[in-house]
């Protein structure tokens, strides 16, 4: 359960935040290296390549990668989840496959994504999908098992039919599941992404870190890795919590 | 328009683990007539929701048969279950709880309002339930009973946890209803007084194997039965069979 408040003008995260930026600052001072730009420079990056649009341009395509997958990896998931959670000689004879599959390390799904469909788009949001839905259907038939029995009697005695008990009864109760999985998936497909694209697209986040990898700009690398922690966060705030508050409005 | 008609010859939950096979029921047969409110009495864990399940078709690994009163046309009979528990939809406002269980092309819209009303619900329609007190979820779970128009209604110990007084108001609540919207129902209980006062036959259960034992007509009429009615009433049944009611 969560306590409901109202969101005031969040003090301590501004703190923190300046706290963290005054280390970094420091340190950069102290080590006066190229390999740790200070906050400042790291900025003066940032508004740069904002200015230049290619900040932009980037985030905008590797966060349409990530949506994608995102969207393809919970609705095949969750409807998988279902289906094993439903029905136990399925979960029985599919149970090994799973196993298979979650243990199939990232980086081996995205090379044979790439050698068997070729270096394209399809090929990596197909890569990126394949890492996430184990762990998806995982999550749906841990929540499928927790079901109340005593509800579901309820729909079927008053002849609820699968549809409106899969809508009023079942997912409601899967709900704080969803959300972990939501979670975790957006988390893992974020870092999954950035991969594919430092291994096959031309660009995004991914390919633009390994370019100035290769450059050794450090004050790109981390203008990039700041702008995109920011665009997370903001999914997060934005996004999911005003999400989860309103699936949870029923509790007292 | 049919009664209710219940045979199980043998109803047994198999080991499980650590727990034994265990015979539920056996040699059971009751008939519930149409209109009629009968209340199957007996000690705990003697079958008696055993029973219920089957009759509500949760429950259909049993040898016997079951008849169910029909419908007036020529739907599937509709049943209204009163749990143990109120199970309400924890996510849905009362009002929602008890439309889901509705079907929107046999009832109107003004059945709901019309029952929530008479349960005292009508300003609570909105809430959901966990800001409730259980009386109120129980008022609600009635409701829900009633609003699908049921040709059966199967009630198991629904007041049981309740303080006297709630529970006392509860069952006038039934009766009210009840008259206003006759069905056929089988009301479970191990309270006697409860039994006495809500039933026009008590079906008296065995300990398990559950069967049952007696057939007792509640010989008083409806309008007369006030607490000392009900307390002769149970003075005489307790002293003609002494060895059924130990406990009850």
């Amino acid at each position: 359960m969560r306590r409901r408040r109202s969101p005031g003008f969040p003090w301590p995260l501004l703190a923190s935040t300046l706290l963290l930026l005054l280390l970094w600052q420091l340190l950069a001072m102290a080590l006066d290296s190229r390999n740790l730009p200070g906050p400042a420079a790291v900025a003066a990056v940032l508004v740069a390549q904002t200015a230049s649009g290619a900040l932009p341009y980037n985030l905008a395509v590797t966060l349409a990668r990530v949506a994608a997958s995102f969207f393809l990896a919970l609705t095949l998931g969750v409807a998988i989840g279902l289906a094993l959670g439903r029905w136990r000689d399925l979960d029985r004879f599919f149970d090994p496959w799973l196993i298979l599959f979650l243990n199939v390390p990232a980086l081996v799904t995205i090379i044979l994504c790439y050698v068997w469909f070729g270096l394209g788009e399809a090929a990596a949001v197909l890569a990126v999908t394949l890492n996430k839905v184990p762990l998806v259907v995982v999550t749906t038939r841990e929540g499928m098992r927790a079901l109340d029995p005593g509800t579901l009697e309820m729909a079927r005695v008053f002849r609820f039919g699968p549809w409106k008990t899969l809508r009023h009864v079942v997912l409601p109760q899967l709900a704080p599941f969803l959300m972990t999985a939501a979670r975790t998936g957006l988390s893992l497909i974020w870092k999954i992404v950035l991969v594919v694209e430092l291994l096959g697209r031309s660009s995004g986040v991914g390919f633009e870190l390994n370019l100035y990898f290769q450059l050794f700009d450090v004050a790109a690398i981390l203008a990039y890795t700041v702008a995109f922690v920011a665009v997370v966060q903001a999914i997060e705030l934005g996004l999911l919590q005003p999400l989860e508050r309103r699936v949870n409005r029923w509790r007292r | 328009m049919s009664d209710l008609a219940v045979r199980v010859a043998l109803k047994r939950y198999d080991a499980v683990a650590e727990a034994p096979a265990h015979v539920a029921l056996r040699d059971l047969a009751l008939t519930v007539r149409h209109g009629e409110l009968v209340c199957l009495l007996g000690p705990s864990g003697c079958g008696k929701s055993t029973l219920l399940n089957i009759v509500a078709g949760l429950d259909e690994r049993f040898e016997g048969s079951l008849s169910l009163p029909r419908s007036a046309d020529d739907r599937p009979p509709a049943i209204g279950y009163v749990f143990q528990e109120p199970r309400l939809l924890p996510w849905r406002t009362v009002r929602r709880n008890v439309e889901l269980a509705m079907d929107p092309a046999r009832h109107g819209a003004g059945l709901v309002e019309e029952l929530l009303a008479a349960a005292g619900l009508a300003g609570f329609a909105e809430a959901y339930p966990q800001r409730l007190s259980l009386g109120m979820t129980r008022r609600v779970a009635l409701v829900r009973a009633f609003a699908v128009e049921p040709d059966l209604l199967l009630m198991d110990e629904p007041f049981v946890s309740l303080d006297a007084p709630t529970a006392q108001q509860l069952r006038r609540l039934l009766l009210e209803i009840w008259q206003r919207r006759p069905t056929t129902v089988l009301f479970v209980t191990h309270d006697l007084r409860e039994a006495i006062q809500l039933g026009d036959r008590i079906l008296l259960f065995s300990p398990p194997p559950g069967r049952v034992v007696a057939d007792i007509p509640v010989a008083i009429p409806r309008d007369a039965r006030d607490e000392a009615a009900v307390e002769a009433f149970r003075r005489r049944l307790i002293d003609e069979r002494p060895g059924d009611f130990r406990g009850l």
